[in-house]
């Protein structure tokens, strides 16, 4: 017996504390199992060759992802869209993180650019059918989660606007990766070309309706007010450098030109601290949850419903369907077939019924029809019988009278010969 | 050329590699806390105990606070669960605590059926967490979890073994819940009776195989406090909300004609440590334990139930699509083919009946052909008859005839006679 609960969700009793508890510990709590555990991160970055994507990388994780053990696809030949993956493991301060990089050397390279998107869907979505199968396993174990949170897309510093290129690949990738616009080797444009560039940029992405990854919206006030920036600066201009120059007695990193050094970790250079605090400091964990909650669940409900609703989907059903699972579809529809079975059974009864009273009743008609002629006929007999009966009565009848008759006409007859006799004998005859 | 063609390369081992700097994302954690922080945690306890045990008041003493309650009665026809949930918030970290209550555990005289709505109530927390998971479109993160965390098991102080029901109940629970056993109203029971008493317990729990929850001792920063405290269990409490004078602080405790009994003094019970292990240092474990093991296995055991497996006969794994494709197909072969034998059914039936309407109508021909027989027979023998006595007639005519023409012609002959 289950009491229905008194607090639902909708009135849950507030109630005050009088005094330590504890479980103020529980973020402490929660830090330490999620330092042990590790954290995981997939960043694909996307643009033509020669834009800087590998030397980003190395500037934003202050390491040589690409080497001259490990070169980077860039200085590889190939001729079709690629899309590869490089896991490493990095660790700071204690806390260990499984790093992905993918890029997709080929991009936008060829003459006949169409469908050179398509490498990267594919990608993509075989992360998230391969995370699916994991957890819609019977036998879970850790489900590693190799999804792709962040999607850095390079756009060529022409000063103009977007590409149909550009354009083409955010509004197919939209809606199945955070997607993050940076405009590529930023040091080619003056601030007040970059200004206008960046407006161009995104009133050119609003045209379309891209959706861009968007910052949450947070009630503290301070952070509010960093966010309400950075969605100023957006798209991200950054430059990146794998060298380290000497400024003004520090060292940092930079591009060396004869008028002087872009320095990439200068604010009013580039946005790279911008995007690298951002990207890893602050909202990391929030692409990873946008990635987990939007992205993949859109994934997942789309290929779950075309397994349930195989063939025709019936709009005006779908809705419904949606809030069940698929299991539960073919519940539903398997209570429906024991409906629709036991409609058809009736109707079978009745026809059958009807069907059987119909012969019924034409075999009782015959029965009767037959009944009465035997009763015809035998009528018919007895009224021959009767009128035998009748001749034979009447004949009887006669031959008696008649064989009386003669019986009489032969006494006459013998009476009068016996007379005549008599007669003859006297001799009274002469 | 189109660049169409797609050459996935995956490159699977990992590097380590050292950084150059400070890349800043030794955040992650607090980036992760602040999130879980902000969406509020969510906890569920069950107290399963005797009516009068002490349960509410403990909850009372646990959380500070002065949660609803009425004195249950003894006199319930079953075991009751009744779920009630509040909301904390301590510094800036919001609870909502979930207190399940067994109403009437222990009362009945036969308590055969008393943990039934106890596992039936923890079954349905994770039927219905698992129906969202496998909902098509699913909303998870904002999902009420009402799956229990953690059950207290209350003993009673009797301070010799523990009982039978206690012993059923519990290993009905262990597998389905993180189980941790407390002796309730330990101020009954004196220190060496209470060592003797906890021996005895925990012995008759392992012989009997129940799998109690031990506090996790695989993290460096916990291990020594928990491997310590695994071994004071169970836990021997106190509860009071009533505070007492003692020197110049003001306490929660029990007063006595004999003394003051302290909840919060280590050394008058397992009070603070219980505090300590189920709330500052392993709550977070619980919940973790909750849904990686103890929902888990219940999945798993449901889904093969449905009859889910993850791979065909051959071993070859199933991906989610083909496993739904195939039941798919399965269940519509099913209902045809329920359709097929309810047709056949109808078909034979029809066919049966049939046959018996013309089996009578054949009786019925025959009978009558019977009949019609009888009445040939019955003419004939009339005609036969009717020829006779027309035969008959005809002879009688002749004969008639034949003597009148006779008659007529002797009176001539007497006549002749005569004249000679």
């Amino acid at each position: 017996m289950i009491e229905r609960p008194e607090s639902t969700v909708a009135s849950i009793a507030q109630r005050n504390l009088e005094g330590y508890v504890g479980f103020a510990n529980l973020p402490n709590q929660v830090y330490r199992k999620s330092v042990k555990r590790g954290f995981e991160f997939t960043l694909m970055v996307v643009g033509e060759s020669g834009l800087g994507k590998s030397t980003l990388i190395n500037s934003l994780f202050l390491t040589d992802l690409y080497s001259k053990d490990y070169p980077g696809p860039s200085l590889r030949i190939k001729k079709t869209v690629q899309v590869e993956q490089s896991k490493v493991l990095v660790k700071e301060g204690g806390v260990q993180l499984t790093l992905t990089i993918v890029d997709t050397p080929g991009f936008g390279d060829a003459v006949d650019n169409s469908n050179c998107w398509q490498p990267v869907i594919n990608y993509i979505d075989s992360k998230c059918e391969d995370f699916l199968n994991a957890e819609s396993r019977v036998n879970r174990r850790l489900m590693p989660d190799n999804r792709v949170h962040c999607c850095l897309y390079f756009i060529a510093p022409s000063g103009h606007g977007l590409k149909p290129l550009d354009i083409e690949f955010m509004k197919r990738l939209h809606d199945k990766v955070n997607v993050i616009p940076l405009i590529a080797k930023a040091d080619t444009l003056t601030p007040e070309e970059c200004q206008l560039f960046k407006k161009q940029i995104m009133k050119e992405i609003q045209e379309h309706k891209i959706k861009i990854y968007e910052f949450p919206d947070t009630e503290d006030d301070e952070d509010h007010k960093l966010i309400r920036k950075i969605k100023e600066r957006m798209p991200l201009a950054v430059v990146g450098s794998n060298v380290v120059i000497e400024v003004n007695g520090k060292k940092v990193r930079g591009r060396q030109y004869p008028w002087g050094v872009a320095e990439v970790e200068n604010g009013e250079h580039c946005d790279f601290t911008v995007l690298r605090n951002m990207l890893i400091r602050t909202h990391m964990q929030d692409l990873k949850d946008v990635t987990n909650n939007v992205h993949y669940e859109n994934y997942r409900s789309k290929k779950l419903a075309a397994v349930t609703c195989n063939g025709g989907v019936d709009l005006s059903k779908t809705k419904n369907q949606m809030t069940r699972s698929p299991l539960a579809q073919m519940e539903e529809e398997r209570r429906e077939h024991v409906m629709k079975m036991k409609k058809m059974e009736t109707e079978m009864e009745q026809v059958f019924e009807m069907k059987v009273k119909e012969k019924k009743q034409k075999l009782k008609d015959s029965e009767a029809e037959l009944e009465r002629r035997h009763e015809q006929m035998k009528k018919n007999l007895e009224a021959q019988y009767k009128e035998l009966e009748e001749k034979r009565r009447h004949y009887e009848e006669e031959k008696s009278n008649w064989e009386s008759q003669q019986r009489i006409l032969e006494q006459q007859k013998l009476d009068a010969s016996k007379t005549m006799e008599k007669n003859k004998k006297k001799g009274k005859i002469f | 050329m189109a660049a169409t063609d797609v050459d996935i390369f995956s490159n699977e081992e990992k590097r380590n590699l050292s950084l150059g700097g400070h890349v800043g994302f030794d955040s992650l954690p607090d980036q992760l806390v602040s999130k879980s922080v902000t969406q509020g945690f969510c906890f569920n306890i069950l107290c399963v105990g005797e009516t009068g045990i002490g349960k509410s008041t403990l909850m009372n003493t646990l959380f500070n606070t002065m949660f609803e309650n009425e004195e249950a009665s003894h006199y319930l026809n079953g075991v009751c669960m009744r779920p009630r949930t509040y909301d904390l918030q301590e510094s800036n970290v919001h609870l909502k605590l979930t207190i399940v209550d067994t109403v009437g555990f222990g009362d009945q005289i036969n308590k055969e059926e008393s943990y039934k709505p106890i596992v039936d109530y923890i079954d349905t927390q994770f039927e219905n967490y698992l129906q969202e998971e496998l909902k098509i479109k699913r909303s998870l993160f904002n999902y009420h979890d009402g799956r229990i965390h953690i059950c207290l098991y209350f003993i009673a102080p009797t301070g010799h073994s523990l009982k039978s029901l206690d012993l059923v109940t519990m290993k009905k629970l262990d597998s389905k819940v993180n189980i941790i056993p407390i002796i309730a109203k330990a101020d009954t029971i004196s220190k060496s009776e209470l060592h003797k008493f906890k021996i005895k317990i925990m012995s008759e729990l392992v012989s009997n195989g129940v799998q109690i929850y031990q506090f996790p001792t695989d993290d460096d920063a916990v291990t020594e406090i928990n491997s310590s405290m695994n071994a004071h269990l169970p836990f021997a409490v106190v509860g009071s909300i009533e505070e007492v004078k003692v020197g110049n602080k003001t306490v929660r405790a029990r007063q006595y004609p004999w003394g003051v009994v302290q909840v919060e003094n280590e050394s008058h019970c397992d009070f603070v440590k219980l505090r300590e292990m189920l709330i500052r240092v392993n709550m977070e474990d619980l919940r973790e334990q909750t849904h990686s093991r103890h929902y888990e296995l219940y999945r798993r055991c449901k889904l093969e139930e449905m009859g889910f497996k993850d791979t065909d006969p051959d071993c070859q794994p199933f991906s989610l699509q083909e496993t739904y494709e195939a039941k798919r197909k399965e269940f519509m072969g099913d209902l045809q083919r329920k359709e097929e034998e309810m047709r056949q059914m109808f078909v034979n039936k029809v066919k049966e009946t049939e046959a018996e309407l013309k089996e009578k109508e054949r009786e019925l021909h025959n009978k009558f052909e019977q009949l019609k027989q009888m009445h040939q027979e019955e003419k004939r023998k009339v005609e036969e008859k009717r020829r006779d006595l027309e035969e008959e007639m005809n002879a009688f005519n002749r004969r008639k005839v034949a003597v009148e023409t006779l008659s007529l012609a002797q009176p001539v002959k007497k006549d002749k006679d005569k004249k000679n």
